[in-house]
């Protein structure tokens, strides 16, 4: 049996097994704070989506070069991408047991999430000042 | 003797087991649970699509134009419409738990009525959002 379940993603000694709990009530609160943020802004995607919709380059193009859709996408992508990165680990810690594979699951999930947030803020950010 | 044999199987294979899924009577409330994990999986692999578009719409008319004929399509429409579900049912299965955070909501017909209202709810805002893009807009 595995030493520590913890949500950190601490899966033999290191870190100590005195950080893991810590770091699982940090994610549990990050949870809760993103989920809260995530109401409104997930409200503002869709309507962002929603006007996207049927625009050909130039139009949405110049939608999205737009300060307050742009920002909106931004804090969504921004709040977004912790919540999902989180919410995998715990389905990680859930059932991926073997430890080789949970650390290439914990370190994939946080390559994936960071590469998706980073290339999602770099092209609206592009779109905003291009 | 004419006892059991404890210790060649017969303690280790009568032994009291914890229900587990496959013999569990499915709950409305047990179903929401797992279905806000999978919806929340759905919108994890779904950002690879929010990240296609935005990157062609970076990168220029032709990547565009390639992004926007795959969400036109009936395979593109098809994910978009699974997506903006799992989008609905995660967001109300997270109001749900925002009400369980806050105390409420655990008494027997609550916790019923919202996991209900979870799936209800999601199936009306897609319902919803798919008229406004198809006959609004």
């Amino acid at each position: 049996m595995l030493k520590s379940g913890s949500a950190s993603g601490s899966v033999q000694t290191h870190p100590p097994a005195q950080s893991a709990a810590k770091a699982a009530t940090a994610d549990a609160w990050r949870m809760r704070v993103t989920s809260i943020a995530l109401v409104p802004l997930a409200i503002g995607f869709v309507c962002v989506i929603l006007k996207l919709i049927g625009k050909d380059y130039a139009a949405a193009h110049a939608e999205l070069g737009h300060t307050a859709p742009a920002l909106l996408i931004l804090l969504f992508l921004l709040a977004g991408i912790i919540h999902m990165k989180i919410g995998m680990q715990s389905i990680i810690d859930d059932y991926v047991h073997a430890a080789r594979w949970k650390e290439a699951a914990l370190m994939g999930n946080l390559f994936f999430s960071v590469v998706i947030g980073m290339a999602c803020v770099y092209a609206v950010l592009k779109i905003s000042f291009t | 003797m004419a006892g059991v044999d404890l210790y060649q199987g017969g303690l280790a294979q009568r032994r009291p087991l914890s229900p587990h899924l496959q013999i569990y009577r499915p709950m409305m409330t047990m179903m929401m649970s797992i279905a806000h994990r999978i919806t929340g999986a759905a919108l994890y692999a779904g950002t690879l699509l929010l990240a296609w578009y935005l990157i062609a719409l970076a990168s220029g008319p032709e990547a565009f134009e390639t992004a926007a004929w795959f969400l036109r399509s009936f395979i593109g429409q098809l994910i978009l419409l699974g997506f903006s579900w799992a989008l609905f049912h995660h967001f109300l299965g997270g109001l749900r738990h925002m009400v369980w955070d806050a105390g409420y909501g655990f008494t027997h017909p609550m916790r019923e009525y919202l996991a209900l209202a979870t799936l209800i709810g999601g199936l009306l805002l897609t319902a919803i959002v798919w008229c406004i893009a198809y006959f609004v807009l």
